[in-house]
């Protein structure tokens, strides 16, 4: 995962102010939460300089166009439904701590993030999902009990 | 809202917590099941199939051209029933007596001898519950659950709260594995991964044996001493233990005295369990039944009311040997697990397959029946690894006979 520190360092770092934040460190920052897209860098669309920079940053932005809204991307051919991301996500124990939270079957499937369909995992409420909203937080609960990197967030 | 769920028949875990929707006896969607869970439940067919010499046949002529094989036979052999129900092990129990048959499982060469020793009390074990509820050190030595049994980690071992681990696996509950290379679970389990090289797993038990009493743990691999310390020390620690147990583990060691001592030397110091990882959804109900009936878990050979035991009675021997000369093979695949020089002897006898898949043992035999897949088309009881009794019940209504019937009506023919 690219942190703001690597993205950048691919902005004109001149901290013009065109696009309304008050350095290029910000805006970076910015691009990092989504709030704003490498379009909205006046600089880095116009000038033929930037060309490169420009291609790489919406290079590493693509991959969310077919991703859900938290950023979330299930590789479904990686996935085999073992469920260790349905049980320790940490939103799924706390709205379902006797179903999915115990391991079992789920019993409360609006609220959860993550549930096992046809052995393949399939994210849902993302309204849920820790890494959703203003006060999000970069949680990996899902990542790291992966065995076979099925979960990505981009 | 109390909801119907199905036991999912696809591994030793017997998962009892699947639903299904299913359409016009075709099963659409399954839910919680893991992949090898949805593949086995999907995996029905709609008509029954009955062949005789690989030509399709009515019921009646398969089971009467299998009673002739078997009547035939001076001495035949059934093989498999590890993913038959309790129902179905028991009537073939009672067939191999009626014809003095050799009578052996997958066991003989996986994991038979673990199980008797669990049988038989000699090492301590417990429920999969139990270490859902209260383990906090978790070793998975020689196996690899999150390819053999998906939901092992997730349902039991690691991740899911118990009573007594409210906390989750993060603070609560450490896995190691112990491994000849960087499996799926391995990866899970980060830092306390210890990666022996094959056939080193008898060494470092004696290794953690020693750093477990505080002396200087050495191999002739030269792991690094403070590891395996690092090691003792957690196990040392844990305030219920458990050990699961794969092939890897049993294969590199000659017996099973490493073990006991290691437990021994464990249970002294803190509280540790085992329990072996079996594969197919009911060889540790076979196991306990065919203890039951003779004392012996596998390789037993049926002699006008006395039991031979032994491994000249396995399927590897007694496929070496050449000394049967028919078998019945129930819902397994010798042409798939076993090497190519032992199974070829099988293709000079005459094979009757009963299975609910095509198979290569299915399609290399003179009789073969197709059967209804447990816990979807038929029901019935299992054992499950750590020898819970599971019932279940058909989630679909077909026409496929169970291997039980089918053993049955075999044995009427008979």
């Amino acid at each position: 995962m690219t942190n703001a520190m690597e993205l950048y360092q691919m902005l004109p770092k001149t901290n013009c102010k065109k696009c309304g934040k008050t350095s290029c460190m910000a805006f970076a920052v910015a691009l990092m939460a989504r709030e704003l897209k490498p379009e909205d860098c006046p600089p880095l669309m116009d000038e033929p300089k930037y060309k490169e920079n420009y291609e790489k940053l919406s290079s590493i932005f693509k991959p969310s166009e077919g991703a859900t809204e938290t950023g979330l991307i299930v590789h479904e051919d990686l996935c085999f439904g073992c469920g260790n991301c349905v049980v320790a996500c940490p939103p799924n124990v706390a709205n379902d701590p006797y179903g999915v939270g115990s391991g079992n079957a789920p019993t409360n499937i609006n609220k959860l993030v993550l549930t096992i369909e046809d052995g393949i995992v399939k994210a849902q409420n993302l309204g849920e999902c820790r890494r959703f909203g203003k006060n999000k937080i970069l949680c990996n609960g899902c990542i790291v009990t992966c065995p076979v990197e099925a979960i990505e967030f981009v | 809202m109390e909801k119907n769920y199905h036991v999912c028949t696809g591994c030793s875990l017997l998962c009892d917590d699947i639903e299904v929707e299913a359409e016009k006896n075709k099963i659409n969607k399954v839910h919680t099941a893991c992949r090898i869970g949805v593949a086995h439940m999907k995996a029905g067919k709609e008509e029954a199939i009955f062949r005789v010499d690989n030509k399709p046949v009515d019921e009646a002529t398969a089971i009467s051209e299998a009673a002739a094989i078997l009547k035939n036979a001076k001495n035949p052999m059934i093989f498999g029933l590890g993913a038959s129900t309790n129902e179905a092990q028991k009537t073939a129990i009672e067939l191999a007596k009626k014809i003095n048959a050799t009578l052996d499982d997958t066991s003989s060469f996986c994991l038979g001898s673990l199980v008797e020793a669990l049988i038989s009390e000699k090492i301590k074990t417990c429920t999969l519950d139990d270490v859902r509820n209260k383990a906090d050190v978790i070793i998975f030595w020689g196996t690899d659950p999150s390819d053999s049994h998906p939901r092992h980690l997730s349902k039991y071992s690691y991740f899911p709260r118990g009573s007594e681990k409210q906390r989750g696996w993060e603070e609560e509950r450490t896995a190691i594995a112990i491994d000849v290379r960087k499996s799926h679970t391995a990866k899970i389990c980060g830092n306390y991964f210890f990666q022996i090289p094959p056939k080193g797993d008898a060494e470092f038990t004696d290794a953690l044996i020693a750093g477990l009493s505080g002396k200087l743990p050495k191999t002739s691999y030269n792991y690094p001493p403070k590891k395996i310390l690092e090691l003792a020390n957690i196990l040392k620690g844990a305030k219920f233990g458990v050990i699961f147990v794969g092939r890897g583990l049993i294969y590199s060691l000659e017996n099973l005295e490493p073990l006991f001592r290691l437990m021994k030397a464990l249970n002294e110091k803190a509280n540790f369990h085992l329990m072996p990882m079996v594969g197919n959804y009911n060889t540790m109900g076979f196991n306990e039944n065919l203890f039951a009936e003779t004392g012996y878990v596998n390789s037993v050979k049926f002699e006008n009311g006395t039991v031979l035991h032994g491994p000249d009675y396995s399927i590897v021997e007694a496929l070496k040997e050449r000394t049967v000369d028919a078998a019945l093979i129930v819902g397994s695949d010798p042409f798939s697990i076993l090497p190519r020089s032992i199974v070829k002897n099988l293709l000079e006898i005459p094979v009757i397959s009963i299975d609910p898949y095509e198979t290569l043992t299915s399609r290399n035999s003179k009789v073969y029946i197709n059967t209804a897949i447990s816990g979807v088309e038929a029901g019935g009881s299992a054992t499950r690894m750590d020898g819970k009794k599971v019932s279940f019940e058909p989630a679909i209504e077909t026409n496929h006979p169970s291997d039980e019937t089918i053993l049955k009506k075999i044995m009427e023919a008979l």
